[in-house]
């Protein structure tokens, strides 16, 4: 059984990420591991956030689960999570046959380009918080976005010396169109024919109803308003002149705050103005963090 | 004499930028060989996905040699003068120099000879000029490359006379080592960016290669050709139709036979098949099939999210009811004849009309009043306040231009329909399927409006409050819409104003020109009768605006507007200039009657005569500063001493009494005949009499005052200074 779904196309969510990471490594990817604290997306990992600052080569490729409090539906929506993964990969510099090896990854999971209409269409990326932006696509197939691929020119506010191409695999979307299943909480999650078959409902469906319950109406606003406040003024102080610097523990109180101000804008506690000005708040404490990391590389 | 194919394959260019493209690339790269002296016969360039493609006949093999003469300063001139002049000319000695007498003097003459050069050479010249500094809206930079273009450039084919050029791009910088040569110095662009035969490998940004690819998938192997048509055939060969043009006709074609067969006709839309045509190589439409579940849900729903999501074309039942049908244009032909790619479009659609779905339903069961509280948490702007904000001043102005009104417009109006209708136009902001669709606000409020029982004026208005959106879209006609689309257009305008957020050059944020140029259409589609400043004022609710200069802003969209139906935006420029006109419908009248006149054989000899006059007055004042003071008083009959001067100043007096009545009644056309009057006693005017009598400074300046008086008179009409000859 594991023989053949080796040789052959993933038949479930696991042997989707199994796939993936088995090609990955095949063009000399280092495979990480997720980043071990809640994030947006597999983009503010320092695998990508701060290894596509610099002149230094970088190819790497991860699962990253991704934390989106204002997607939780409680369960009830079939293609929204307030948690879900990311296939992240990231090559630096970006080689010349990049598209070509993407295209390769699909043919790996099952998608046969003859068969299926693949198609680049214009997606710029900008994450504010970041203060990230690149220029790149969504890929299509057969009418469906499955890969959002970007060109990394600025990060941090600081200006890519070296341009990394950065391709994220939405792993559920990608699962329910390769495995033909309607809603999300019907994926098989490991082989149907094991001998304890679970689909991804049976793993995470009571998660996303209590953690939508949480992100909406029972995260403690106070506690995360401090949270966010203590973050800011570690990261500051881990930045702060007298010691040296710290970037990577400074980029943690960074991916902290920005999570909090995503907990806090769930419960819907900032306003329009306010919004702005959080984000604006977390996207100096990256540029710090940014600026802190080259200047110690 | 010979052809060029020149062909630039890069990842995926963006739709929306590829005709622009490729029109930049045909102008810079024949610039550039113009300005080399190099002549051609034929341009032309096309745009694919992957490719901008330049196709060129009838270019010399060599430039002309030029031989080009530069005088210099007299030979007995001083020293830093000769100096200079050898430098400017790139000459080290006077030897170099002839001396020739020009008969006002001895001079030297530098002769400059350029040898021609050979067209190869120019080619990749303007190649490397092009590529630094192609204006693509948006570019990038890739891998640890310098050069910047849209997405990665992957390689360049440039074949000439049969031939391809070899080598590759490669930053060329005097500071670097990898210095290759002095462009500059050798009478070329001196580029950042150059074209060189012999790269080092390792310098090479962009190849230059002999062959090219064909589709990506379809044909991926090389490609060599030997010129523009064999260019084309081959890659129609490799699945790759080179002509957006060409791409267009097939989708169009192709489709509408599809449609045909399915028994449904396609919905024509040209911005669409453009922007598909951008996202392929080689079409391939496909009809795809709705699922029966998703038609209940309005069909601006499914529309916009086939559309704007998916990329869909819709269709009609003969009925001219939205179809069930759709159809997909696809880059493949697909060996199970495209079963799965259909299969997986619509397997896409269901899950996006199942979001709308969902959201219809949802959004249902609430009322429109319900959702106004929530208007209290959008922001319309940080110094405009929210939307619920906004909502009462829009309910204050609808009713305010409903009473200001003044020629019975709304005399049937309900108020208490204007009002429900102003006061629920934005409650669909706060739904989820406007949330997820922002282009249907108003549309959905409109359904939501007409499934409540709320009265058709009501729903009609909060559907079409944002109309007109464009110079093609449907205006509102019914006096509950009018209202309230004008409504929330002035306030718009207004509120910008009143924080100096206006727009500047290309950057109108606000969309504060559609603004305008919607006003003004339901103002004079309509024929309301308001005076603009006054309802500025109302709008304006205390906050201080430059009134003047909003209507500056109204009078200049105002001529974009009547330019696009053929009025001459002189003449709109003629009345604007008489001063305190707000009305834009009388206005606009009296621009169409001045057009008439103008247009008449009576109106072109009065502007004739009319500058004749002005200019004399013109020329007099410019040589006498006093004069213009002098002249401002009537003349004095008893210093009329020509028949013809009399017949003119009785001429003015009856134009005058007739044509201030007619303006009065607003008869303008009347008003322009009032003034025809005076075309045959100005002929014999300017025929017989003698303006500038140098004995008799008394006459000259009552003749003076005579003909500034006929520029008054007829400028009380329209300014026909402003009038453009």
């Amino acid at each position: 059984m594991a023989l053949a779904a080796e040789a052959g196309k993933p038949t479930c969510f696991q042997e989707l990420i199994l796939t993936l990471q088995r090609y990955w490594a095949r063009q000399g990817c280092a495979i990480l591991q997720p980043y071990d604290m809640e994030m947006g997306a597999g983009t503010f990992h320092t695998a990508t956030t701060l290894r596509a600052l610099g002149p230094e080569p970088w190819y790497a490729a991860y699962v990253q689960p991704s934390r989106r409090p204002k997607d939780g539906r409680y369960g009830e929506n079939p293609n929204r999570l307030q948690h879900y993964y990311q296939f992240q990969v990231i090559l630096k510099p970006s080689p010349t046959d990049i598209l070509d090896r993407y295209f390769g990854s699909l043919r790996a999971i099952g998608i046969d380009p003859d068969l299926h209409d693949l198609r680049l269409v214009e997606d710029d990326w900008e994450s504010p918080t970041l203060g990230a932006w690149g220029l790149g696509w969504e890929v299509w197939c057969d009418g469906m976005e499955v890969t959002q691929f970007t060109y990394f020119q600025q990060v941090g506010g600081i200006e890519c010396e070296v341009t990394s191409g950065e391709i994220t695999y939405g792993l559920e979307r990608l699962a329910m169109y390769l495995f033909d299943k309607r809603s999300v909480y019907d994926l098989p999650y490991n082989q149907p024919g094991s001998e304890v078959p679970l689909t991804y409902g049976e793993v995470f469906l009571r998660n996303e109803r209590e953690q939508s319950a949480y992100n909406f109406e029972r995260a403690d606003t106070e506690m995360l308003f401090r949270h966010f406040a203590d973050a800011e003024k570690e990261c500051g102080a881990l930045l702060g002149s007298s010691n040296a610097k710290l970037a990577l523990p400074a980029y943690e109180q960074c991916i902290k705050a920005s999570h909090a101000f995503n907990l806090l804008d769930a419960r819907g506690v900032i306003s329009v103005t306010e919004r702005q000005a959080y984000i604006g708040r977390v996207r100096a404490l990256a540029k710090a963090c940014c600026e802190a990391w080259l200047a110690k590389g | 004499m010979a052809k060029l194919v020149l062909e630039f394959l890069s990842e995926e260019i963006p739709a929306r930028m590829q005709a622009r493209a490729a029109e930049d690339l045909k102008r810079l790269f024949t610039e550039g060989l113009t300005q080399a002296g190099l002549d051609f016969a034929f341009a032309a360039a096309f745009a694919t996905p992957r490719r901008l493609v330049l196709a060129m006949d009838g270019i010399p093999l060599r430039s002309a040699d030029v031989r080009e003469e530069k005088r210099g300063p007299r030979t007995d001139a001083p020293a830093r003068a000769i100096e200079g002049f050898l430098k400017g000319a790139g000459l080290n000695s006077l030897d170099q120099c002839e001396k020739r007498d020009t008969g006002k003097g001895e001079f030297y003459f530098a002769v400059i000879e350029k040898k021609g050069r050979n067209a190869t050479e120019v080619l990749r010249e303007v190649i490397g000029k092009v590529l630094s500094g192609f204006p693509w809206p948006k570019s990038m930079r890739w891998g640890a490359r310098p050069l910047v273009w849209v997405r990665p450039l992957q390689q360049i084919l440039c074949v000439f006379n049969g031939v391809a050029l070899k080598g590759g791009i490669v930053e060329n910088r005097a500071d670097s080592p990898d210095f290759y040569f002095d462009a500059a110095a050798q009478g070329g662009t001196g580029s950042r960016f150059v074209f060189v035969e012999s790269p080092r490998a390792n310098d090479v940004i962009v190849p230059a290669r002999e062959t090219t690819r064909g589709h990506r998938f379809m044909a991926p192997g090389e490609i060599r050709v030997e010129g523009y048509t064999d260019y084309v055939r081959k890659l129609k060969q490799a699945y790759v139709m080179v002509d957006a043009e060409e791409r267009k006709a097939v989708i169009r074609t192709k489709a509408e036979t599809a449609c045909r067969e399915a028994g449904v006709t396609l919905v024509k839309d040209d911005a669409l098949l453009a922007e598909v045509a951008g996202l392929v190589e080689w079409p391939v439409p496909m009809m795809g099939t709705i699922d029966r579940a998703f038609m209940d849900v309005p069909a601006e729903v499914l529309i916009t999210s086939m559309k704007t999501h998916q990329r869909y074309f819709a269709c009609h039942t003969r009925g001219g009811e939205l179809a069930n049908r759709f159809v997909v244009v696809a880059n493949t032909v697909a060996p199970d004849g495209g079963r799965e790619i259909v299969a997986g479009n619509e397997r896409v659609l269901r899950a996006r009309l199942s979001d709308a779905r969902f959201f219809w339903d949802q959004d249902r069961k609430a009322k429109l009043a319900d959702r106004l509280p929530a208007l209290k948490d959008i922001v319309f702007h940080a110094k405009l306040g929210t939307q619920a904000e906004r909502v009462e001043r829009i309910v204050a102005l609808a009713q305010a231009i409903m009473k200001a009104e003044s020629c019975g417009f709304f005399h049937m109006t309900d108020p208490a329909h204007l009002e429900a209708a102003a006061r629920l136009a934005k409650a669909d902001l706060t739904s989820g399927m406007v949330g997820e669709f922002p282009e249907l606000q108003g549309v959905m409020g409109g359904y939501y409006a007409q499934l409540e029982g709320l009265p058709l004026e009501v729903s009609n208005a909060i559907a079409d409050h944002y109309a007109p959106t464009g110079p093609e879209s449907r205006c509102p006609h019914s006096p509950v819409s009018v209202a309230v689309a004008l409504a929330d257009k002035l306030d718009t305008l207004v509120g910008f104003w009143a924080i100096d957020e206006k727009p500047t050059g290309s950057k109108d944020p606000y969309a504060l020109r559609r603004a305008a140029l919607g006003s003004i259409r339901l103002v004079t589609e309509n024929g309301l009768r308001l005076k603009l400043t006054d309802v500025f004022k109302a709008a304006a609710a205390g906050r201080t605006i430059n009134s003047g200069e909003l209507l500056a802003f109204f009078a200049d969209r105002l001529k974009v507007q009547a330019r696009e139906q053929g009025v001459r935006h002189d003449l709109v420029n003629a009345v604007f200039a008489l001063g305190d006109e707000d009305d834009l419908v009388r206005l606009l009248a009296r621009v169409k009657a001045l057009q008439a006149f103008v247009g008449s054989d009576d109106g072109k000899n009065l502007l004739v005569a009319y500058n004749r006059a002005a200019n004399i007055v013109k020329a007099e004042e410019r040589k006498d500063k006093a004069l213009a003071g002098q002249i401002k008083s009537v003349p004095d009959p008893a210093l009329l001493e020509q028949a013809e001067e009399k017949a003119v100043a009785a001429a003015l007096e009856g134009a005058a009494a007739s044509a201030g009545p007619a303006l009065a009644r607003e008869d303008f056309t009347a008003a322009m005949s009032a003034l025809a009057a005076l075309r045959a006693p100005l002929d014999a005017f300017f025929d017989k009499v003698t303006v500038n009598v140098a004995e008799r400074p008394d006459l000259r300046l009552n003749r003076l005052r005579l003909l500034r008086r006929i520029s008054a008179t007829i400028d009380s009409v329209a300014d026909f200074s402003k009038i453009e000859s």
